[in-house]
């Protein structure tokens, strides 16, 4: 009955750890309308309010605000369902299930990446019910620029689940959390190319969006929708090698949240 | 022959500069119920979190079925089973959900995993709850839930921080009884910190636990003994004054605790009289009774378990 394969002890608690994530969401529907529905309104009324009187510089011409806003808005779903992620993380350990998690013989980065691979799961399928609308945004998709989107998806809600996770690892209240996400979650969002270019911004904001992993994101991102007219995602870092800084961004950022895990106390 | 199953030697354990546990030594052997009483501060959940392995020993040495906690934590993780006074159930899933849940964070899977978990609940009488999600139960079958769920592994240390809290008196007799069967039928060790004197009467042995001390151990019978005959609790209107007059007149050292006098005595109901008449419209009130825990508990560390002070 004990099965004392390492492999089997690793991963089985990593699995059940991500389908009791699934199960969850599937019975909280507020959390899908949450992080998809105000995203989907911030697109709609910004994107829509913007466009009249907002043209991003360095594109070219016929691309409205709304479709320079709709990978942005992707990369906001993604970094909002990362947040709700980690918030029921923190609302586990208050609540007593991660104690009982703590005193099981399971690693700790078995428990992360169990924790990361749910929030990505999640994510990742808000971000693909959003590629939905692409046609509404004018972008048209073929069948290996959504593939790409969804790889490029998949690495930056890893990357950001785990930021969160992070910070989640040190917290023991959902307030505390709220703070951080307000001055930290959030203006990596705002600087990252999603809302604005950083063509024609002061230089220290263009230095700051510079060393923000999620520019490399929403870039990549940009450079998969646009995978056969790269000159439509505009002036952005280039495809290549915004994959690979968005793929590291993943990899350090697990390796740090499960070091914090190991590191916190109980 | 048989070795402790839980060995603890000098145990300290500080938050800061805050001392909760000052130097704590121990021994539970193989199928004892074994309860730490003493009041909240005193050190119980200290103790209780470095036994289940959530904080680490820093000063003294414990040791579980032999291994040394602080270097082997998992050898003794798989054999232990947890019971956290905060519920640690997910209110959203149902009761076979939980229970398989557990059973993969140690190891096990597939049929063997199924078959298990549905014996542990039939065991509990939660056969017919297993569908149910765990935020429509009520707390009492919650609880039997939470217990269920640790035994998925066959653990054969329980350690359990207030098992009871929240459950009526018929349900705590209930649990008490399935503690004892689960002692009996599966040689269990059973480890409980409480606050209730009467779920520690039902221990085989008792340590109580007072400002990061043991200050007793021993059987609940034994420990009761050390008291000398009944204990008398007497009311009075001015309590120092009639401390200092008994002191005169009976030799005795009444022991003023939250108000009210406290004496041992052999043949209590003779003493009641003779200082009610000896001292007439100075006493408000006097009971007598058999010496509880409590009393031994009072007798050791000079408060209440409970008391308002504190």
């Amino acid at each position: 009955m004990k099965h004392s394969e390492s492999y089997v002890r690793f991963l089985l608690p990593v699995v059940t750890l991500w389908w009791r994530e699934m199960v969850r969401f599937c019975r909280q529907r507020s959390r899908l309308v949450g992080a998809f529905g105000q995203p989907l309104l911030f697109w709609i009324l910004l994107g829509g309010g913007f466009s009249a009187s907002f043209r991003p510089p360095g594109l070219p011409e016929g691309t409205g605000y709304l479709e320079y806003f709709y990978p942005g808005i992707i990369a906001l779903i993604l970094l909002f369902t990362a947040i709700f992620a980690t918030i029921s993380i923190v609302e586990d350990r208050r609540e007593g299930f991660l104690q009982a998690v703590l005193v099981a013989p399971v690693g700790r980065t078995s428990i992360v990446l169990g924790q990361a691979l749910g929030g990505t799961t999640l994510a990742l399928l808000q971000g693909m019910l959003f590629l939905l609308l692409a046609p509404a945004a004018g972008i048209s998709l073929t069948v290996l620029s959504t593939l790409g989107a969804i790889g490029v998806m998949i690495l930056v809600s890893f990357g950001l689940t785990n930021l969160g996770l992070m910070i989640a690892w040190r917290m023991d209240s959902t307030q505390g959390f709220h703070a951080i996400m307000n001055l930290i979650l959030i203006p990596i969002w705002l600087l990252s190319g999603a809302f604005f270019p950083a063509s024609g911004l002061p230089v220290w904001l263009q230095w700051v969006m510079k060393i923000n992993p999620l520019t490399y994101g929403v870039a990549a991102l940009r450079g998969c929708l646009y995978l056969g007219n790269p000159a439509a995602a505009g002036q952005v870092p280039p495809l290549l090698p915004s994959l690979v800084l968005t793929a590291l961004f993943g990899l350090v950022a697990f390796v740090a949240a499960a070091g914090v895990a190991r590191r916190s106390a109980a | 022959m048989d070795n402790p199953v839980v060995e603890v030697e000098g145990l300290c354990y500080a938050y800061g500069d805050r001392e909760a546990l000052a130097g704590v030594t121990f021994t539970v052997s193989r199928g004892e119920i074994f309860g730490f009483l003493g009041p909240n501060g005193g050190g119980k959940t200290t103790l209780f979190k470095v036994l289940s392995t959530l904080r680490p020993p820093t000063v003294g040495r414990v040791r579980v079925f032999g291994h040394d906690l602080a270097r082997a934590p998992d050898a003794v993780r798989m054999r232990l089973g947890v019971v956290f006074q905060d519920p640690s159930l997910d209110l959203k899933l149902t009761v076979m959900e939980n229970l398989l849940h557990h059973g993969h964070l140690y190891g096990l899977w597939g049929q063997a995993l199924q078959s298990r978990a549905r014996e542990v609940l039939e065991g509990l009488g939660l056969g017919d709850r297993a569908r149910d999600l765990v935020e429509t139960l009520s707390g009492g079958l919650r609880r039997r839930t939470e217990l269920a769920k640790v035994l998925v592994h066959r653990p054969e240390l329980l350690i359990m921080d207030e098992p009871s809290t929240g459950l009526d008196p018929g349900a705590r007799q209930e649990f008490s009884a399935y503690l004892r069967r689960l002692r009996q039928q599966d040689g269990v060790t059973i480890l409980l910190t409480t606050h209730l004197i009467e779920e520690a009467e039902q221990c085989d042995r008792v340590g109580f636990l007072h400002e990061g001390r043991v200050v007793a151990i021993g059987e609940p019978d034994a420990l009761k003994g050390t008291v000398g005959g009944d204990v008398i609790v007497i009311d009075a209107h001015n309590p120092k004054e009639l401390q200092g007059k008994m002191r005169d007149r009976f030799g005795c050292d009444a022991v003023l605790v939250d108000g009210s006098l406290r004496v041992e005595r052999p043949c209590g109901h003779e003493f009641v009289r003779e200082v009610v008449e000896a001292f007439p419209g100075a006493v408000k009130s006097a009971a007598f009774g058999r010496p509880t825990l409590e009393d031994v508990f009072i007798r050791l560390a000079g408060r209440r378990l409970w008391s308002n002070e504190a």
